[in-house]
Formats: structure tokens, C-alpha cells, sequence
């Protein structure tokens, strides 16, 4: 019997659950209505509230099919997680395996090839050695399937049973199913918050790994970026500085970006607010936010075909000669068009969150429109305009697509816009897509990127989430 | 005294024959009314009868609510201020208005008050602005709760404070007209009765129009009321006599509560 089967098997018993135990409640609920006043009911005041029911029948039916199908199914979950091992304990106990070789690799090997024999996943064996445990496999699946369909069955009526006693009028059914729901729902959030904590676990633990080949002051400090010199056995010294990379990612995400992104989302959102006849916001604004679904590896061939190109040749035409074909400037220039979007949204919010009654208040002193956008609206959601912006900082240091197509491998540390610069996301990308071993340092050295790279966004989230949290609080 | 204007000077302000709209409703119905330095006028009638729409059609605000289209003639010192070369940053700084809800900016009690100055060009130096700005907070009444601060949030004073540092933004720019719309509602009536003692002593240096829901109070600060109801000026007259005597049904029962 297979495991699908037990399951719709136990799900099924579960509807049957349902059904029989809400009508098992409706009857207690029927009998109680109808017995006649009069009938020698043994001592009416001793149940005040008679035999009405506390929970609706639902209720009565959910927790029976409840106690059914959770014990039985989360038993069936474990089970098939701990049958391979018990399988192959009791295939080594079968006397075949006394002829298995010593060593652990064809001992493996043959043993995976008589399982999969066994299971229909291979037609003949490689290994003529393999037969021999073919049939000692079926036996052992068998037994254990057969054991374990058995037991979550027998766990699945006994549930049923002590869920059925218990239906009784005063049985608070509603009280225990609502806590289960409560209770899942939990879980469910609970697994969101487990699997970052496990992320961060484990960048920290590659980190560590890292920082025991490298000083982290000369990770952190270093200006000498050449993790290859390292691959090629030139020692860790001197390899691993990662300030041309904390440099160039700043350069772009956070500087030609921003330049781009801020006074272009900025104006875009007052002219939305402030000046757009509502049609026109109608279709601006979808439009707009267009932008921010656009997949950034588009964006990427955009700043890789068109953007550094041109940037290149407007250097070159302005008497810079050594303007590299992969440009800081292009990949800003396309990840600052790439956060318009995300600038504007926040501080459309923020300015139409100020109360109208300022706008009409500077109005109504003859105040021009841009005059009260600029001395009113703005000061006033200035904060949200600088949290939307932190936000938007943190989203472009991350970023990697346009980096990866745009920005060049070139760990240099330079201001000039034109020359190719490298980011902490583009060399994450380069670490771990070579085919270095797992645990040289080249390879780790992504994970200690990783790690500064979260722990920056993180501060700057927070830092952004704080400030517009203060700015709704002023308004609300 | 306050019964007679001179037949001979124009009133500040006439509105004659006046409809609004808000897309195809029509909100106000021809409404003619004048209003003059020397009196209070009060507009009062029941919620949603058109009171504080026909106000905001004496500044143009109703200019900034989309779909609001204003028709017949309203007048400021004869000119017609909806006259296309009318330009509705001077009409504003000629009829200043107050809200309902204090509404002062989130900037300090001195830029509060020097911002019309400011944007008009009022002033020609700090030493000029200071001035305006003192005498402005003196004429609302609020100079001696805060002179020591002023420096403060205009956002961090009381309610009532901070309806009197509107109207003091409102008087900085010299007006020539003050408009108050529901201007105590939203205050207790310790402030409301330094308010309308305020209104008392701007009466005469400046024409004023107020829209209020609480007949004490129009009784109280005007000289002529002006009663509306479902978008028709009813009845506008003297206010004792609209008070005591009022020709027409529908103003004696409003006034003596009989419905609104």
C-alpha cells in the first residue's frame, strides 16, 4: 500500500468523521429539544442550560475529523522520512550482506542499485552483486510500509474514537478547534521568521569559515581586490580587500543612481499629485509603475547594448580616452531609471498623506502651487520622502542583474564615472559561479560579501521604516 | 450706526446673482449678498445648505475642487474676481480666509506668520518682518502667550492657539477681507469666546464673513446674518431683527430649532 493511498485513505476517514460527528451532535441536539417537559428527566435545574449545544455541530464535526486526520497524517510524515534508513538496517541484517565488500563506496554503490532495482527505477542491474539484494529490499519496503500504513490507520480510528466520546452538549468543541486554527496560523508565520534566521545562520557560519583564512580588518579595510591571486596560490594576504567593492557598489547604487532617481521620482510624483488632471494620473501612474515590473535583467541588456555604449562614445568624444566600454556611469544611469518608480510611489504617498487642510491653508494666503509644494507639501513629507529614498538605496545596493551586465569585473577604486567599477553583488555572483572547491577562500569570501551586504540593507530598512513610522504618527 | 452704509460707496464685496455647481449638482442658486468693513456678516442654515461653499466662491478656493464651476457675478471693490485677468494669488492675499479645522503649518510660530508676508514680498528685511510678524501675533491676541517662543511648532500649541496664529497668518498680508469658515468648531468654549472677542475687535478694519453652525455665536459676532437653506439664500437682513423677527417660516423655524 503506498503512502498516497494511506493519505486519501485517512482524509477520507476524516470526511466520514465529519459528517458522523456533526450528526452525532445534531441528534444530542434534537433529543435535548424534543423530550417533553414533563418526562421524568432525573433533575432539570441540575443542567441549567439543558442539553443545548455549546458549539454548533460544525464544530462538533471538525474536531473529530481533526483528532482523525492530524495525529494519523503527521505520523505518516515522519514515518516516510525514517523508512529508507529503517529499510536498509534490516537489509544489512539479511545474510546477503555478509558478502558486501568492506569498502563503503561499492558497498553504497550496490546497495543504491538493489534499491533501485527493487523500487522499478533501474531494469537491470549494473553490478551482478546487486541481485542478491533486490529481493531483501522489496521485503523490507514491504514490511515497512505495510507497518506504517497499519499504525497511522489504527491512530487514525483511535483518534476518531476519543473524539467521539467526547461529543457531549457542553463540549466546548468551538473553543478547541479556534485555538488548532490559532495555532496553525502561527506555524505558518513561524516558518517566515525560521527560514531568515536559518539564512543569516548559515551566511554567518560561511562567514566565519572566511574570516578564519582572512583577517576581517584586511577584508573590511583592504583596498586590493584580486581574489584569483588567491584561487592561483599566491597566499590570502592582500587578496581579499574588499573596499573597491563596498566602493563601487556604493558609487553606483548609491550616488549616479540616486542622482538619477530622486529629483526625476521626486518631480514625477508632485506632477501626480500636485498638477495631473485626474485622467492624466489615471494613465501616468500605471504606466509609471510599468517601470517597476520590468525584470532588471532587461534592464541589463538595456545598460550592457545601449546605455554604455553610448557612454563610452560620449567620453571618448569629450576627450577621454581611456572610457571603458562597461561604465559605472551606464549601470547607474539604468538602475537610477530602474528605482524611478519605487522613489515616486513613496513620495506620491507621502505628499497626498499631508492634510489637505495645509494645502488649502497656504492657498487661501495667495500662495502659488509650486510655492506651497515647496515651503508647505514638501517639508512636510519630507520624512516619508526619506524614508521611500532610504528604502530605495537599500534596494539598489542589492540589486545585481545590471550590475552583473553593465558595471565590469574591474575591482577599481576610482571616482571617474567612465571607468569600469565592481560591485559587491556582481562579485558575490563571479565567487560562486567558478569551479573553485567549496571551501577555499575565493569561494567563502562571497558569503562575507553577503553578510555585509545584509547587515547594511538591514540598518538601512530599519533606519527607513523608523522614519516614516515617526512621519504617519505626525499625521494620524 | 452699523444700520446705514453710505449709499454712495460701493460695498466691499457683492455677489449677485450667483450659482455653483459641483459637476452637474448645483450647489448654491442665485444668491445675491454684500458684505461690508463696517459689519460682521454670519451665514448660517443648515448642514449641506451651501453656507461654506458660497464662502469659498468669495477667494476662489472652490477653484482648487475639481468639477466646481461658479456663474453670475461677484465683485471686490467692483472688479469681478472671476474675471480672467483677475489673478487669484492677489485676490488671496486680499481675502483671507480661515478654516474650520486649525490648520497651521508644520513650521515655527514666526515662519507661520511671516510666511504671507514672505511670499508677497511684504517685508524688505528681518527688522521689517519682525515687525509684521509682532504685530500680527498682537492684533490675534497671542503675542503674550508667545513671544518667548517663537521659535516653537506652531504644530505644538492648543487648539484654540492655533486657530488664533491662522487668523494671525491671515492678518499678516494686510487683507482686506477675512473669511471664517466654522472657525470655533473644532474648539471648547473658553477659546471660542477669545475668538469671537478677536472677531469683535477686527470688525471694522476688516470686512469679515462667518460661517457658523451655533446661532449664539452668529447672534453673539454679527451684525447681519444671512440665512441659506438647500442651496438658497433665504433670508439676509440685520441680525436682531432676523433673530427676533424673521419674515420668512423656514428662518423662525430653524432658529428656534424646529429643525437643522
Amino acid at each position: 500500500m503506498s503512502g498516497t493511498a494511506i493519505t486519501i485513505l485517512i482524509i477520507g476517514l476524516g470526511l466520514i468523521a465529519w459528517l458522523s460527528a456533526r450528526a452525532r451532535a445534531l441528534r444530542l441536539a434534537h433529543a435535548g429539544r424534543a423530550s417533553p417537559p414533563s418526562a421524568p428527566s432525573p433533575a432539570p435545574e441540575a443542567r441549567p442550560r439543558g442539553p443545548l449545544l455549546h458549539s454548533l455541530p460544525s464544530y462538533h464535526g471538525w474536531y473529530a475529523a481533526i483528532w482523525v486526520a492530524v495525529p494519523a497524517l503527521l505520523f505518516l510524515t515522519v514515518w516516510t522520512s525514517l523508512m529508507p534508513g529503517l529499510v536498509t538496517d534490516r537489509v544489512l541484517q539479511d545474510p546477503a550482506a555478509a558478502t558486501l565488500p568492506q569498502d563503503a563506496f561499492s558497498r553504497g554503490a550496490i546497495l543504491s542499485e538493489g534499491r533501485a532495482i527493487a523500487q522499478g527505477k533501474a531494469a537491470a542491474a549494473f553490478d551482478p552483486r546487486s541481485n542478491a539484494f533486490v529481493e531483501p529490499y522489496r521485503e523490507a519496503q514491504r514490511f515497512y510500509s505495510i507497518g506504517g500504513g497499519v499504525i497511522a490507520l489504527l491512530l487514525a480510528f483511535a483518534g476518531g474514537a476519543y473524539a467521539f466520546t467526547r461529543i457531549r452538549p457542553d463540549f466546548r468543541a468551538r473553543t478547541r478547534v479556534e485555538r488548532l486554527v490559532m495555532l496553525g496560523l502561527l506555524i505558518a508565520s513561524l516558518i517566515a521568521i525560521i527560514t531568515t534566521v536559518g539564512i543569516v545562520a548559515s551566511l554567518l557560519w560561511e562567514s566565519i569559515r572566511f574570516f578564519s583564512l582572512v583577517n576581517p580588518v584586511d577584508f573590511l579595510f583592504g583596498t586590493k581586490w584580486s581574489p584569483q591571486s588567491a584561487a592561483l596560490g599566491y597566499g590570502n594576504e592582500n587578496a581579499f580587500g574588499a573596499v573597491p567593492l563596498f566602493w563601487g557598489t556604493i558609487f553606483i547604487g548609491a550616488i549616479i543612481a540616486m542622482a538619477v532617481a530622486i529629483p526625476l521620482g521626486l518631480m514625477s510624483a508632485i506632477y501626480l499629485t500636485q498638477y495631473a488632471r485626474p485622467a492624466a494620473r489615471k494613465w501616468l501612474k500605471p504606466i509609471l509603475e510599468v517601470l517597476a515590473g520590468v525584470p532588471t535583467v532587461v534592464y541589463g541588456y538595456f545598460a550592457a547594448l545601449t546605455i554604455a555604449p553610448a557612454m563610452r562614445d560620449f567620453a571618448v568624444s569629450i576627450g577621454i580616452s581611456s572610457a571603458s566600454s562597461e561604465s559605472a556611469l551606464a549601470a547607474g544611469l539604468v538602475m537610477g531609471v530602474m528605482i524611478i518608480p519605487f522613489v515616486s510611489s513613496m513620495a506620491d504617498d507621502s505628499i497626498s498623506s499631508v492634510p489637505q487642510a495645509m494645502r488649502d491653508g497656504s492657498l487661501a494666503m495667495g500662495a502659488t502651487t509650486s510655492e506651497t509644494i515647496r515651503q508647505v507639501l514638501l517639508p512636510a513629507a519630507l520624512p516619508g520622502v526619506v524614508g521611500g529614498v532610504l528604502l530605495a538605496v537599500s534596494r539598489a545596493i542589492g540589486e545585481t542583474m545590471i550590475v552583473v551586465m553593465a558595471a565590469g569585473l574591474a575591482a577599481n577604486l576610482t571616482l571617474n564615472p567612465f571607468a569600469s567599477v565592481t560591485t559587491v553583488t556582481t562579485q558575490i555572483v563571479q565567487l560562486l559561479t567558478g569551479d573553485q572547491e567549496f571551501d577555499s577562500a575565493k569561494t567563502l569570501a562571497a558569503f562575507a560579501l553577503g553578510l555585509v551586504l545584509f547587515i547594511v540593507t538591514l540598518l538601512l530598512n530599519i533606519v527607513a521604516l523608523q522614519v516614516v513610522k515617526r512621519y504617519r504618527e505626525a499625521y494620524e | 450706526m452699523t444700520e446705514q452704509t453710505t449709499p454712495s460707496a460701493p460695498p466691499k464685496m457683492a455677489a449677485r446673482h450667483v450659482n455653483v455647481f459641483y459637476g452637474d449638482k448645483q450647489a448654491i442658486r442665485d444668491v445675491s449678498i454684500e458684505i461690508d468693513n463696517d459689519h460682521v456678516i454670519a451665514f448660517i442654515g443648515p448642514s449641506g445648505c451651501g453656507k461654506s461653499t458660497f464662502l469659498r466662491t468669495l477667494n476662489r478656493m472652490n477653484d482648487t475642487v475639481a468639477g466646481a464651476r461658479v456663474e453670475g457675478d461677484i465683485t471686490l471693490d467692483g472688479e469681478n474676481i472671476y474675471d480672467p485677468s483677475m489673478d487669484v494669488v492677489q485676490l488671496r492675499a486680499r481675502v483671507g480666509m480661515v478654516f474650520q479645522k486649525p490648520n497651521p503649518f508644520p513650521k515655527s510660530i514666526y515662519d507661520n506668520i511671516a510666511y504671507g508676508p514672505r511670499i508677497h514680498g511684504l517685508a524688505n528685511s528681518k527688522a521689517d518682518l519682525d515687525v509684521i510678524v509682532e504685530s500680527a501675533l498682537r492684533r490675534a491676541g497671542l503675542w503674550d502667550e508667545v513671544k518667548d517662543r517663537l521659535k516653537d511648532s506652531g504644530t505644538a500649541l492648543s487648539g484654540g492657539q492655533q486657530q488664533r496664529l491662522c487668523i494671525g497668518r491671515a492678518i499678516a498680508v494686510e487683507p482686506e477681507v477675512i473669511l471664517m469658515d466654522e472657525p470655533c468648531s473644532a474648539l471648547d468654549p473658553i477659546a471660542t469666546a477669545k475668538i469671537e472677542e478677536l472677531i469683535h475687535e477686527l470688525r471694522g478694519r476688516y470686512a469679515i464673513a462667518i460661517v457658523t453652525h451655533n446661532m449664539q455665536q452668529a447672534a453673539r459676532v454679527s451684525q447681519r446674518t444671512a440665512f441659506f437653506h438647500l442651496g438658497t439664500l433665504v433670508e439676509y437682513g440685520v441680525t436682531s431683527e432676523i433673530f427676533t423677527n424673521p419674515r420668512e417660516d423656514r428662518t423662525k423655524d430653524y432658529i428656534t430649532g424646529r429643525y437643522g
